[in-house]
């Protein structure tokens, strides 16, 4: 059983809607029990990071958050602020993450006068690493609905599982070892996104 | 390559779509969940809903209605139409939607912006500016479905919903819609180029390289639509749901873009 992590954040109707129409079956929780009990994780999100911060805080699920993935090495999917919280540290807000990839969340500083500040819709993204059974079955061309200020600079590139441009190339998809993380999102992206998805239920 | 959003309006009357012409003589078209269907084989880009009875006529929000489209929706989705408290934003957000658009309730809460943004973030928080000149040719801003005229400048509400925390702003041209007359580039350039955030611009559109001229030369970062993804040939008389290709899309506007 997959479940999304309730912090009080996000859009989790249609994350769940769209595991379901891929075929896999999915719950919202803010459980600690439901989530200790779960064989994968999506931690969606949308919002500011300080304020996901702060509800995963006060709502006491950090601490088994990181049992579950760090000790139990179980599957976790952060979408969109989601995958911003994976990092070590954001400039929204000033603050510490769950710090499980070694990354940190900057705000988009462009020079451009067309390009817009958030980074509102579909981007091609580039993969970087192909072999990842997260993109069994993609095309060369994939598109991705993105709704974002703030994006992900990891330390390392063996982080980075694929980038999209805003100006500057960010990455748009961050891993380690049971982590992933995408930027995008992949409920709101037609055929590209219910392709991760049922990849993220069937191979990760 | 730059992809910019091309995005079909949906207006709906109850449970009914419908397509107006300047905001009125609603034309009935069918059924806004079988729209939903086409637009996915479609891939559209987003989706835009606006009930445009509820803040008239004081009706409520048809959340049933809102969550079956939701749920059928493979891209995200933004509504509008009868949002006035922090209430009915918070369901629509549970029921699946992405965006929620202010209009109407700005007239007198302005401050509900802030709300909205700070708690969902302000890419989920948009303003339709609903635009109509009044008799000396002096744009104006509109509310209640234009039904309510204010002395309310464009400029200055845009950056005033801009500094309240709007993520986006909707330009409805009033006087454009349903006429197939072509985007109105100078009303939109003069909001886009005195904003920071994304303008959608919507009211006119009759071609794709229409569309296109409303990002190069209007400024927008989005164009929306309703007559021209709804009718064949712009022929009001010929309903049908239609949506450029990828190859189209690719041809006509993403090539030629900076």
């Amino acid at each position: 059983m997959i479940t999304i992590v309730d912090y009080g954040l996000g859009n989790l109707a249609s994350i769940k809607n769209m595991i379901k129409k891929v075929g896999g079956e999915a719950t919202i929780s803010s459980n600690l029990e439901e989530i200790g009990n779960a064989s994968k994780l999506i931690l969606p999100g949308v919002g500011a990071f300080n304020k996901g911060m702060e509800n995963i805080s006060n709502m006491g699920l950090q601490s088994i958050l990181n049992k579950k993935v760090l000790e139990d090495r179980v599957p976790i999917l952060g979408i969109c602020l989601g995958m911003q919280l994976l990092t070590n540290y954001s400039e929204e807000g000033d603050v510490k993450g769950l710090g499980w990839i070694d990354a940190k969340t900057a705000r988009f500083r462009l020079s451009s006068k067309i390009l817009k500040v958030p980074h509102m819709g579909w981007a091609d993204i580039s993969i970087n690493q192909k072999q990842h059974p997260i993109f069994s079955g993609l095309e060369d061309t994939i598109r991705y609905y993105f709704v974002h200020s703030y994006y992900v600079r990891c330390k390392s590139e063996k982080n980075v599982l694929c980038t999209a441009k805003h100006e500057i190339d960010f990455a748009c998809g961050i891993v380690k070892d049971n982590i992933i993380g995408f930027q995008f999102h992949p409920e709101k992206s037609h055929k590209f996104g219910m392709t991760l998805l049922k990849n993220y239920i069937d191979y990760c | 390559m730059r992809r910019v959003r091309i995005i079909p309006v949906l207006t709906v009357d109850g449970s009914k779509l419908v397509k107006t012409v300047k905001f009125k003589k609603p034309n009935y078209l069918g059924d806004p969940i079988n729209a939903i269907k086409i637009f996915n084989d479609k891939e559209v880009d987003e989706v835009v809903v606006l009930d445009i009875t509820a803040s008239k006529n004081n009706k409520d929000i048809n959340f049933q209605l809102v969550e079956e489209m939701a749920g059928e929706c493979f891209m995200p989705l933004a509504y509008g139409g009868g949002v006035k408290t922090f209430d009915h934003i918070q369901k629509l957000f549970s029921i699946g939607v992405e965006k929620v658009i202010l209009n109407s309730v700005l007239e007198t809460n302005i401050d509900l912006i802030t709300k909205v943004a700070n708690h969902y973030g302000a890419q989920s928080t948009v303003v339709a500016l609903d635009i109509k000149k009044n008799i000396w040719g002096t744009p104006k801003v509109h509310f209640r479905s234009g039904k309510k005229s204010s002395n309310i400048k464009p400029i200055d509400f845009a950056q005033k919903v801009e500094s309240a925390g709007a993520g986006e702003i909707l330009i409805n041209n009033i006087d454009r819609d349903g006429t197939f007359k072509g985007l109105d580039m100078e009303l939109i350039n003069s909001i886009a180029t005195s904003v920071n955030i994304p303008v959608i611009a919507c009211g006119g559109a009759h071609s794709i390289e229409n569309i296109k001229d409303g990002i190069v030369c209007g400024g927008a970062s989005a164009v929306a639509a309703g007559s021209l993804f709804a009718y064949k040939a712009n022929n009001t008389a010929s309903i049908l749901i239609n949506y450029p290709s990828q190859e189209e899309l690719h041809k006509e506007v993403f090539k030629h873009l900076s």
